[in-house]
């Protein structure tokens, strides 16, 4: 197998993520998930609260004001992946250039 | 798996909240050190990918689902100061924009989903790693017995929790139980995931991933001058599983 570039795996990653969150999700299994099912099974849950965010334009991964289930669904998680992506990238961006000044990481204290 | 607001405790969470920053304070100075020019883009990448991933539940059991952690997966493909943050990202941005998770609970879902299953999965990987032979087969095996562990344990750690500052009067056997009955089911989900995710990069860019480093051979090797190899089939053929080390 020839060898890949780096960018051809960032780009087809990123796709993937897109399609999978975009599309996929969509036929994700709605049944609770084994904490949710455990807590309303043994009572965990008596006192659970609203969440403080449960109004968000994307609580629950479907976009407010847009009815089409399938399309709601599929924009939040286009959204969540996009946003995940800058965050993510930008976050390990500035640790990689703090890193990279050091360039001998035993370098910096404690 | 995501911890709302309401089963924890205030004092506890608190705690847990404290612990989650230490953990990702931790992250952030060992990430220095895992990151470069070629895997800083990748683990951007990692943590967008487990997002979409923890919105595919599968079916495990009656009326029971399961989703990727995914803890285990970043920190073999990126290290595991970066997976923390590459968690500590996703469980940030679904609680915050997604109403997944409570804020109140952040400090537990990081500390529980995040740094829980990065360390366990990447220990156990690095151990299991040492002991097989050095073939890309058995790094796909590790990651995936590191996975399936990892869940389970993750259960466990959040009976812990519950029994220190659980809301609820439940026992203590009947929880831990069932979360780590149901969870070893969600850990196949988990281990197929992440042995699936791992073994693809491992065949395409095996440099890429992290946990492999020093294990398999670069690409480069055997694929060098592919054109001029592309006559001596034999050759190209036979290093197919990477090298001894």
């Amino acid at each position: 197998m020839a060898k890949v570039r780096t960018r051809t795996l960032l780009i087809a990653g990123a796709l993937l993520a897109l399609v999978l969150a975009g599309v996929v999700s969509f036929y994700a299994s709605q049944s609770p998930d084994g904490l949710e099912k455990v807590a309303a099974d043994k009572g965990i849950d008596a006192k659970v609260e609203d969440h403080a965010l449960a109004d968000a334009p994307l609580a629950d991964y479907s976009v407010k004001g847009v009815d089409n289930e399938r399309f709601s669904g599929g924009l939040a998680g286009v959204l969540g992946v996009g946003a995940t992506l800058l965050v993510g990238t930008g976050v390990f961006w500035v640790v990689k250039r703090r890193g990279g000044e050091g360039a001998q990481p035993a370098a910096d204290g404690s | 798996m995501h911890v709302p607001d309401g089963f924890i405790d205030a004092p506890v969470s608190v705690a847990l909240g404290v612990v989650a920053a230490g953990g990702v304070a931790v992250g952030l100075r060992g990430a220095r050190r895992e990151l470069d020019e070629r895997t800083a883009p990748l683990a951007g990448l990692v943590s967008a990918f487990i997002f979409a991933v923890q919105m595919l539940n599968f079916p495990v059991a009656s009326g029971t689902s399961g989703h990727l952690l995914g803890g285990t997966l970043a920190a073999i493909l990126v290290g595991p100061y970066t997976g923390v943050l590459c968690m500590s990202v996703v469980l940030l941005m679904q609680a915050v924009f997604f109403a997944d998770g409570g804020l109140s609970a952040l400090g537990v879902n990081i500390t529980v989903m995040g740094i829980t299953t990065a360390a366990v999965g990447y220990g156990l990987f690095k151990l299991l790693a040492a002991v097989l032979p050095k073939t890309r087969r058995s790094l796909g095996a590790a990651s995936f017995v590191a996975a399936l562990v990892s869940v389970p344990v993750c259960a466990a750690v959040f009976t812990l929790v519950y029994a220190i500052g659980g809301t609820t009067d439940v026992p203590l056997s009947k929880v831990a139980g069932a979360m780590i009955g149901v969870h070893v089911l969600i850990g196949i989900g988990e281990a197929l995931i992440t042995a699936a995710t791992v073994s693809s990069v491992l065949a395409v860019r095996p440099d890429l991933v992290y946990g492999a480093r020093g294990l398999v051979r670069p690409l480069e090797l055997r694929t060098g001058g592919a054109a001029g190899a592309a006559g001596v089939p034999g050759q190209a053929a036979a290093p197919s599983s990477a090298a001894q080390v």
